[in-house]
């Protein structure tokens, strides 16, 4: 297995992080974050069109670029370190996924271009009672009606819903466990933003009545699992991203904060923290690389995405909670930006999965 | 090539990458062969510059570079074929002379090394200094012709049979302390030396304690310039990761059958001698599956969990290892990832022991042959703690990583001053 970044891509990860750098500072989280929408458009736009980010996974003949797991885990780490508003995990990664993973030529043919050039903005709507998707937990039920579905059902953590113009929902049909797709714009469709820790991510709940839907691949044949792996990685890069933020952010206030009359750096009490946290945000980057490189080579999926959830999410929330300890009393502070990173940290450990969640998913896929 | 080391072949042939598997090919042909004593063999190999092709040509190698050195090793591999000697400190010896030592010193004692005629053991480490080396206190004096040792070193591996040590002394008590060491080779067969072999907790005896009263060291054998015995020690310590790496068994030289590879897994055998705790030293996570499974306690969700994190953890390691690997095949300089592997075995020692701790339950209070897997599992858990000391402790890993890689200020110093006033433990 090769370990190293191609050039291309290196370039690629330049751009990407002069992109966020200039558009995603943290007066700019700060002001979206606090407007219910949650994002700019002009700079969803700037993702869509210029860079062509949206369509980042989806292949060319859908209108996309034709990338994989390496190239959305460069975005993905450099999303995560600047916190950018943007509902690129629901539409880009985990609507896009399901529709590659489980749709029909005909509904990628219909579905994907307008998510690769942003034209349209879709999420997934799996969890009923928590974010962990256990399949069984699925209890919404899809009726058949002439030549279309009936869904009733309620679904929570769906993110960026309220922006979205359809939701990819899972759903028990007569054949079993199904996706559909949903307009959101559906009067039998209700969707109720929550009020969310982490304010840089939106999370909502849709309550179905009745709501008219289609099916998306083969009725009764819905694969979550792939779906699962891929949003994981994802997810996972975002969150060495925001724990690499949080490490630079503690060395850099460390080396400037003066008491006792040095530099706080220079105590070993801290020195050594900060070598204990380099080495765990190593090890996190190094599994979800490695994710990367199994979810594009088809290998040992599961065992190597829950690998990488776990990894990341113990990793982002220590080094968020050790970035809070070292800034002392600012820390604490809301005008400090340290918490922005903390509560993306603890709602992405739990979304998708907690880490012990996904050791034991790690565990029963490599046969343990 | 010229003609003046190894002419086998003809004048004016130039070796290239590609003709250098060719050659070694050839020579070994024509050279080697199973009939001959270890000493005998290995002569040769010194005489054509075969035994250490990367080495110069004028000190018993070809001067080829680091891959076609490979190449060469592949080619013995192939033929069955034993190399020079390079088990224990042999190499870290060689590596030190070759930089820092004069003409003569190179001549009387690289030939030994490769041959294997004559074994090394390395004088650094003291009851006083052990993460401060430069902290030695073990002092060398002028007399006459020769300097007069006394004082004592310790985790002195392979001493008791050695033939030479590689020695840092302090020379000059006026000067601060990096400034007054100077670096020796001393002939370990002499009254002045005595060797005790140590015992640790998990009941091997790895390593030796050697006392010093009046030894006697020629000045000839002083390397480098006097009080400049830091940099060679840099130098040494700077080869000491890399020289255990160096295997040429990749023939399965050590199943053969011959004299003469008789003699070689003898070498082998007292050379690795010490090290064989070393793999439960590491933990050995490769067993904890197995043991979950034999015991029952792989079903146990709690210790699931345990065995989870530690499987991560292990191969978080290694993928960090080949990250950097990859890095440095590619050219690019080094990143974080290839300074943190010592501190990520740490951990993961320290891990595996818990857990086979669980795994283990009640039996991990017994030790020996009628205790889970014939005492590995015991000799794991009284091992681990070694892990973290050797070879550089955790805190010295730490800041090693918090300064070059992180950028972070060192501690202030208190052993600036001329060394006789630095506070220093009591003898």
């Amino acid at each position: 297995m090769e370990f190293a970044f191609t050039e291309d891509q290196e370039a690629f990860r330049d751009s990407v992080k002069r992109f966020v750098d200039e558009k995603s500072t943290t007066s700019d989280v700060r002001r979206l974050m606090a407007t219910e929408k949650g994002y700019d458009e002009n700079v969803w736009k700037t993702l869509s069109n210029e860079l062509a980010l949206t369509g980042l996974i989806i292949p060319e003949e859908f209108g996309g670029a034709g990338f994989g797991a390496i190239e959305l885990g460069i975005v993905m780490e450099q999303f995560g370190r600047s916190l950018i508003c943007a509902p690129y995990l629901s539409s880009s990664v985990m609507a896009a996924s399901a529709l590659l993973v489980n749709g029909n030529d005909d509904n990628r043919h219909a579905w994907l271009p307008s998510i690769a050039d942003g034209t349209r903005k879709a999420t997934l709507a799996v969890s009923e009672q928590s974010g962990w998707w256990d399949t069984k937990e699925i209890k919404a039920q899809a009726i058949k009606n002439q030549d279309e579905y009936l869904i009733s059902g309620g679904k929570r953590f769906v993110v960026d819903a309220h922006v979205s113009d359809f939701l990819i929902v899972a759903a028990q049909s007569e054949a079993g466990l199904s996706l559909f797709i949903v307009d959101t714009k559906d009067d039998q469709v209700a969707i109720q933003l929550e009020q969310g820790m982490d304010e840089t991510r939106k999370i909502c709940t849709v309550d179905l009545d009745n709501a008219s839907a289609q099916t998306l691949g083969n009725e009764g044949e819905a694969d979550l699992e792939d779906v699962l792996n891929i949003s994981s990685v994802a997810l996972a890069h975002e969150m060495v991203g925001g724990a690499q933020k949080m490490l630079d952010s503690a060395i850099e206030y460390t080396k400037l904060r003066v008491q006792f009359g040095r530099s706080i750096s220079s105590f070993q009490a801290i020195k050594h923290r900060l070598a204990d946290l380099l080495l765990e945000v190593e090890l996190a980057k190094s599994a979800c690389y490695h994710a990367a490189y199994a979810i594009d080579h088809q290998e040992n999926r599961s065992q190597a995405a829950s690998h990488a959830k776990a990894q990341a999410s113990e990793a982002y929330t220590n080094t968020a909670i050790q970035c809070i300890q070292l800034h002392g009393g600012v820390g604490f502070t809301w005008e400090n930006d340290t918490h922005l990173w903390f509560k993306r940290a603890k709602s992405s450990e739990v979304f998708l999965g907690a880490p012990h969640e996904h050791r034991e998913r790690m565990l029963l896929a490599s046969g343990i | 090539m010229n003609t003046e080391s190894a002419c086998y072949w003809p004048a004016g042939y130039k070796m290239t990458e590609n003709n250098i598997k060719e050659n070694a090919q050839a020579w070994l042909e024509k050279n080697w062969s199973i009939d001959l004593s270890l000493l005998a063999w290995r002569t040769q190999l010194l005489e054509s510059g075969w035994g250490v092709p990367s080495w110069p040509k004028e000190y018993f190698g070809l001067g080829l570079s680091q891959s076609e050195s490979s190449d060469v090793d592949e080619v013995f591999a192939e033929m069955g074929a034993i190399g020079a000697a390079h088990s224990g400190v042999r190499m870290l010896a060689a590596a030190t002379l070759l930089e820092h030592a004069n003409d003569s010193q190179k001549h009387r004692y690289l030939p030994g090394i490769i041959t294997g005629a004559e074994a090394w053991c390395q004088l650094f480490s003291e009851p006083g200094s052990g993460s401060d080396l430069a902290g030695a206190t073990t002092k060398a004096e002028r007399e006459g012709d020769e300097w007069i040792v006394n004082g004592q070193k310790v985790w002195t591996t392979s001493a008791h049979h050695a033939d030479f040590g590689l020695l840092l002394a302090r020379t000059n008590w006026d000067k601060p302390k990096h400034q007054g060491l100077t670096f020796f080779v001393l002939d370990m067969r002499q009254p002045g030396v005595e060797v005790r072999q140590l015992k640790q907790m998990n009941g091997h005896a790895s390593f030796n304690e050697v006392f010093f009263t009046d030894a006697r060291i020629p000045h000839q054998n002083l390397v480098g310039t006097e009080e400049n015995g830091w940099p060679v020690a840099i130098t040494t310590l700077a080869h000491e990761r890399r020289s255990f790496d160096r295997n040429r068994d990749g023939g399965g030289i050590m199943k053969k059958t011959g004299p003469i590879y008789d003699e070689y897994r003898k070498e082998i055998e007292v050379a690795n001698e010490p090290y064989r705790w070393y793999p439960q030293r590491a933990g050995r996570v490769d067993l904890i599956v197995e043991r979950a499974r034999q015991t029952g306690s792989i079903k146990d969700p709690v210790i699931r969990q345990e065995i989870a994190k530690l499987l991560m953890l292990s191969e978080s390691a290694q993928w960090t290892a080949a990250r950097a690997r990859a890095a440095q095949r590619a050219g690019k300089p080094q990143g974080p990832e290839g300074s943190l592997g010592k501190l990520a075995a740490s951990n993961i020692a320290r891990m595996a022991s818990k857990v086979h701790t669980m795994i283990t339950g009640s039996d991990a209070m017994l030790t020996g042959e009628n205790s889970p897997m014939e005492g590995v599992i015991a000799e794991i858990l009284v091992s681990v703690p070694a892990v973290s000391i050797a070879g550089g402790t955790d805190e010295i890993q730490k800041n090693i990583i918090a300064e070059r890689v992180l950028e972070m200020p060192k501690e202030t110093r208190f052993d600036n001053g001329p060394f006789k006033d630095v506070p220093r433990n009591q003898a």
